[in-house]
């Protein structure tokens, strides 16, 4: 493929593409990101091909694997076009009928279709689906509509667009005006405004510049920047670009997670796709701008993602947070003026080129603007990735999108931000999500997990874990993060374990005031959030859990205890001979009775007790009632 | 270098650019505890007592004194009460390594720290580093790391290299602010050789690896 040397030569391309596409030809996408790999997506994909050719129809339909739809729990997805006929949770053996009903017939196979659990409503389309229907996908919609290995899919969407309107129409200090217009604030999780930094790094002196994608990605549950990254690299490479010109950078690099071998490896065939062409290295569309990128994969540590500690990896030293100033945008990679995003905002930057700032900035609240792409996962229907305007209540997003907490359960909390977000109550769910808004919640916008936790999560334990995540990932090089860190984490881990003490809870506020105040980098400054949010609207937990012994979400191991109710035994022996612990006894028509010494708390006598007896019931706080005597244990 | 002025704890002082707050804050007699802070090394901001409030542009912000370069307009608080619980939250925690280290117990004495609030970890170290990176900065010889990371983390020397270099050097002993003998402690451990396997050692010959 010879080089494409200018914007005109860039439209005769397109055009090429788009005449030798037909928009009424059958066309079938299969959603294949890391998630739907992990069910089966792969074999799918090898019978819809099995299948296509056996009926002959290989030349007349098309075939494409696509990037990460967001539906994760009703993966794989298979979309048939032209009608965009949605089909979940397909099957290997769901392909013959799709193939003979959908493109023989013209008939929808009824039962991949989604329906909805609470009026039992089907939708044949993506858009009519409540999942969908409420997000405003400007960011993550294109990944559904290209192969991530095909620049020609991109280009046929109105890939690089922008660059060559940034490259020739813009200098850079207009596209640095348009980022600022369009008050774009940088997805990684504090939100400082994306076209003020990139101004500083501009007005940095120094000729050698560098612009940096960070994809480490390390919350747990959240996977943002995989998906994008994964399912549509082109438009990161293009918002990097124009950065760089905007900025003045020559190179850039993208920090990608080893975790991430689809990310890389859907990247690098990006990269080369964008050299093959032009629209990396040398007066890239004859513009007189050069640039070019190498892809670094991290080892996959969560500090690294703390845009020092990020540099430093590159530099091939320990990951460890420098302090500042300087900041990067001053002296950053090798001591040159550095600018680091983060994989989303990178993808936003050709939306607000294309569009303008003005149509970017009229999405969103007063202080944030544009969508944001959130990582909805725990106790939740509908989880998976979900892209939504800035300010859209947290209930719209966890009922209207999410679909609400399942099984029939209460919804307790959500944490947002990662692990050093915070849990938010119930009856905070009508706080509109931008950055500013969660911050006065004492949790934050992060780089966008939430997780939704039900009546049966403890809280005080939630905070545990998340402590003993940020201790495991500190990098231990300043003291109130690694000995702070550490010291609460065995206060939090005492009171889960029915050994905290009185004064514990001033204890913990105390230490988390010094992590707070006196830490390095944000990983210590914000680690005390889990402990300080879930004090601040679940302190009675914690109290519970000191003053009483008790956990009052029936979670704690060490504080609760299973009882089989005399009176509701059925002496059936399902929770008998499921019990992997040997700690119930009993016989046939007999009471059976657990042995609280040899218990192990694993739950599975509740899950194997018939549900028409529910005999089997946690208790905590309160002594487990003595055995009836062996004389009137036989059941009548 | 311009001169600056910037005020610390009321009083007006006149620093050059590029100093730090601790830098400037010693030109008037003003003293900032610190204890990873070495004028001969590069700042580190390991310890974070020398944690002072710096008030530029409006904003207030905690920022570690040793490292933090002075500002035109800078006003500087170093010894209000909310750093004053900090230091001693921090001496404390620091004290749960090593409850008898003398500037410890003078700065115990200072905040008021209680040695006793955090359980006790049988390791000496605070992790200031001095030791490591006086071997890297000023004897450029790097006999001495970090290994591991988070509550993990602790100083080893590298055998292959100590062995060659620290029997007539042991300039990193004196600096240890928590016990002089902490680095010689590890430096042996780093010279012995290696045990076999059968006595509890390892066969790898790395010092710091499984334990040894």
């Amino acid at each position: 493929m010879p080089r494409i040397k200018s914007p005109a030569e860039l439209e005769a391309f397109r055009k090429a593409i788009l005449a030798k596409r037909d928009d009424k030809k059958p066309c079938i996408t299969l959603c294949s990101g890391s998630a739907c790999h992990a069910t089966g997506s792969e074999k799918v994909a090898d019978a819809i091909l099995a299948e296509l050719e056996s009926h002959g129809l290989k030349d007349q339909v098309d075939i494409r694997r696509t990037g990460c739809h967001g539906f994760c729990e009703q993966g794989p997805i298979v979309v048939v076009y032209p009608e965009g006929i949605s089909y979940l949770k397909v099957k290997p053996e769901d392909v013959c009928e799709i193939v003979s009903h959908t493109f023989k017939e013209k008939k929808l196979v009824e039962r991949l279709l989604y329906v909805d659990p609470n009026t039992g409503d089907k939708s044949s389309h993506e858009h009519d689906i409540p999942f969908y229907k409420n997000q405003q996908r400007l960011i993550l919609g294109l990944n559904t509509k290209i192969d991530p290995k095909s620049l020609e899919d991109y280009l046929a969407v109105g890939g690089y667009q922008a660059m060559a309107k940034a490259l020739l129409q813009m200098t850079p200090e207009e596209v640095i005006g348009e980022v600022k217009g369009a008050k774009l604030r940088g997805r990684g999780g504090a939100g400082f405004p994306s076209g003020t930094k990139w101004e500083f790094a501009r007005n940095a002196p120094g000729d050698q510049k560098y612009v940096v994608v960070n994809c480490d990605e390390g919350d747990p549950g959240a996977y943002m920047d995989r998906s994008l990254m994964e399912g549509n690299p082109f438009t990161v490479l293009e918002g990097l670009l124009i950065g760089a010109y905007a900025i003045g950078a020559s190179e850039g690099y993208i920090y990608v997670r080893q975790e991430y071998p689809l990310a890389v490896d859907n990247l690098t065939v990006a990269i080369k796709k964008a050299e093959e062409h032009g629209f990396l290295g040398k007066n890239i569309l004859g513009s007189g701008f050069d640039f070019t990128v190498k892809v670094h994969r991290g080892a996959g540590a969560f500090i690294c993602g703390e845009e020092t500690s990020l540099l430093q990896s590159l530099e091939g030293k320990p990951g460890e947070p420098k302090p500042r100033p300087p900041f990067p945008a001053v002296r950053g990679l090798w001591g040159k003026p550095t600018n680091i995003n983060n994989v989303e905002t990178w993808a936003n930057i050709p939306v607000i080129i294309n569009k303008g700032a003005d149509y970017f900035s009229s999405i969103g609240t007063e202080s944030s603007k544009g969508t944001k792409i959130f990582s909805l996962v725990g106790k939740v229907n509908n989880t998976g990735l979900v892209e939504v305007p800035m300010g859209m209540p947290l209930r719209d997003i966890i009922f209207k999108i999410g679909g609400g907490v399942p099984n029939g359960k209460k919804f307790k909390a959500v944490q947002t931000g990662g692990p050093s977000g915070g849990c938010i109550p119930e009856e905070y769910l009508d706080v509109k999500v931008d950055f500013d808004e969660l911050m006065k919640m004492g949790a934050m916008m992060g780089s966008g997990g939430m997780i939704v936790m039900d009546e049966d999560t403890c809280l005080v334990d939630i905070a545990r874990y998340f402590l003993e995540f940020l201790s495991d990932e500190s990098c231990g090089k300043c003291v109130p993060c690694r000995e702070g860190i550490r010291q609460m984490l065995k206060v939090m881990t005492a009171i889960t374990q029915g050994k905290g003490k009185e004064g514990d809870i001033e204890l913990l506020e105390n230490m988390a005031m010094a992590t707070q105040g006196a830490a390095l980098c944000a990983l210590g400054k914000t680690a005390p959030n889990p402990v300080l949010s879930t004090l601040k609207y679940f302190r009675h937990e914690y109290e519970a859990h000191i003053k009483e012994k008790r956990c009052p979400a029936l979670s704690c191991k060490e504080l609760i205890a299973f009882h089989i109710d005399p009176a509701k035994c059925k002496g059936c022996g399902s929770c008998l001979r499921k019990c992997p612990a040997t700690a119930i006894e009993g016989g046939k028509k007999t009471i059976h009775v657990i042995d609280q010494e040899k218990c192990t708390k694993c739950g599975t006598c509740i899950e194997a007790c018939p549900a028409a007896f529910h005999a089997i019931s946690k208790l905590s706080g309160v002594p487990v009632p003595e055995p009836p005597p062996q004389s009137a244990r036989a059941i009548a | 270098m311009s001169e600056i002025v910037l005020q610390i704890d009321g009083k007006e002082v006149k620093a050059q650019e590029g100093m730090t707050i601790v830098e400037a804050a010693n030109t008037v007699g003003i003293h900032i505890p610190t204890l990873c802070h070495h004028e001969k090394l590069e700042p580190y901001g390991a310890c974070r007592i020398c944690t002072v409030e710096a008030e530029s542009n409006g904003r207030k912000t905690l920022v570690a004194g040793c490292l933090y370069p002075v500002e035109n307009g800078m006003v500087v608080q170093t010894s209000t009460e909310k750093l004053y619980a900090i230091r001693k939250v921090l001496v404390e925690q620091m004290m749960a390594h090593a409850p008898d280290a003398p500037q410890l117990i003078e700065l115990a004495k200072e905040y008021g720290a209680d040695k006793d609030r955090f359980d006790k970890d049988p390791s000496f170290c605070i992790l200031c580093g001095l030791c490591v990176r006086y071997c890297a900065e000023v004897k450029k010889k790097n006999a001495i790391g970090y290994m591991d990371r988070g509550p993990r983390r602790e100083i080893s020397f590298i055998p292959e290299v100590a062995a060659k270099e620290c029997w007539d050097c042991k300039e990193c002993f004196p600096l240890c602010p928590t016990s002089a003998l902490q680095a010689a402690y590890v430096l042996t451990e780093a010279l012995l050789p290696a045990q076999p396997e059968e006595e509890g050692g390892c066969s790898c010959s790395a010092s710091g690896c499984c334990g040894g």
